[in-house]
């Protein structure tokens, strides 16, 4: 990191005094035990704690681009496998860019998909640019009122543990807005190859069919 | 659309039971005249899913991840719902998940309204430049088999497909 992106960060760091929690404690304290989850994680930090968590496995298909795309990749992948809880690990930037994607998450209610929004109130790929949660917007209440019945924000160590049960209800799709300190995220060199990381998903989960 | 009530094609009611027939279980779309019927007999089976998109790249991120489960989708457009897909189609080429997206034409043949041309037209040159390969059907007797021969292409050979119903085949909405 160079200077001018360690003064952006602590200049965010500063802004945003609600959010504490460093993300590479929160993220894997909240999921728990990785195994219980089919993953998919929107681009960058959320990629990167679910690359850290599960060892770049498997069970876990990480996007690096396609902003926006992770709460509609995860629906089709829960309602595809009802006998699996799906998570769907993203940022405040990347469920910015698609909001209506909770509208019809809500609609559908899958009761075994769960959305982690890690929210960071930044753009910490692109500089520590504010983001609008930092402004106001609160994307608890986005998914409330889009109709997601179960949601909640966590923004204190304390409530990690009851989250986790949390996400592992079945009566229903679930929203965690899990705020978090503008803090980089685990720095892990995962497969970016999109080809090879369906194949090894789907083989994981399919076998070679 | 123009379609007399009397002489309501019967190419949709087959092209559902095509589509059941090769497994697809999850039909996204966002409302149009032109699926009418797709969308109606998807909301009335029971053993689909039927998902009603607020925009149709959600569409494209929705069928890749059924796929990741093992499921089958197919994404049911209008033309105009092409533009908004574009960066999403990048996980698709880049995946190589197979795709399938049925497109009912606007700013074609014998359009009345000038808005709808400019995507309309560039349907076809901005799918192909994102991967997808476009079969166009211009005629009844051609929907099943054309149909048919994306399902093929899709599904046993990985690949992107888009099927444009046209404005001959679907006629042209009275302005």
């Amino acid at each position: 990191m160079d200077k001018t992106e360690a003064a952006a960060r602590r200049a965010a760091a500063v802004a945003a005094p609600g959010y504490v929690l460093d993300r590479r404690e929160a993220v894997p304290k909240l999921i728990g035990r990785h195994e219980d989850f089919l993953f998919v994680g929107g681009l960058a930090g959320s990629a990167r704690d679910l690359a850290q968590l599960t060892g770049d496995g498997p069970s876990a298909y990480l996007l690096g681009g396609v902003m926006g795309a992770a709460c509609s990749m995860g629906l089709g992948l829960a309602l595809a496998r009802p006998d699996k809880r799906v998570l769907v690990l993203t940022g405040d930037g990347e469920l910015l860019m698609n909001l209506g994607a909770l509208a019809t998450i809500a609609v559908m209610n899958p009761p075994n998909l769960a959305i982690v929004c890690v929210d960071n109130g930044h753009y910490g790929e692109t500089g520590w640019q504010q983001s609008h949660t930092a402004r106001g917007v609160d994307l608890e209440r986005i998914a409330a009122g889009a109709g997601i019945k179960a949601t909640r924000t966590i923004a204190d160590a304390s409530e990690l543990e009851e989250g986790s049960r949390f996400i592992r209800q079945g009566n229903g799709t679930c929203f965690v807005l899990l705020r978090v300190a503008p803090t980089e995220p685990p720095a892990y060199k995962r497969n970016l190859d999109p080809a090879s990381c369906r194949e090894r998903f789907r083989a994981a989960l399919l076998g070679n069919s | 659309m123009q379609a007399a009530a009397t002489t309501a094609p019967d190419w949709p009611e087959q092209l559902y039971a095509l589509l059941r027939q090769n497994g697809v279980t999850q039909f996204a779309y966002v409302p149009d005249a032109g699926h009418r019927v797709l969308i109606d007999k998807s909301l009335a089976d029971p053993e689909v899913h039927s998902i009603p998109l607020t925009t149709e790249e959600e569409g494209v991120a929705l069928v890749a991840g059924a796929d990741l489960g093992g499921a089958r989708g197919v994404l049911l457009m209008q033309s105009s719902g092409v533009g908004n897909c574009i960066n999403f189609l990048s996980l698709v080429k880049g995946g190589r998940f197979p795709f399938l997206t049925l497109i009912s034409m606007r700013g074609d043949f014998g359009e009345g309204n000038p808005w709808q041309f400019p995507m309309g037209q560039a349907v076809e040159p901005v799918l192909e430049a994102m991967g997808v390969i476009c079969l166009r059907v211009e005629r009844p007797e051609e929907v099943v088999p054309t149909v048919s021969a994306a399902l093929t292409m899709v599904f046993k050979s990985g690949q992107a497909v888009a099927v444009l119903l046209t404005q001959k085949l679907i006629g042209a909405k009275a302005f």
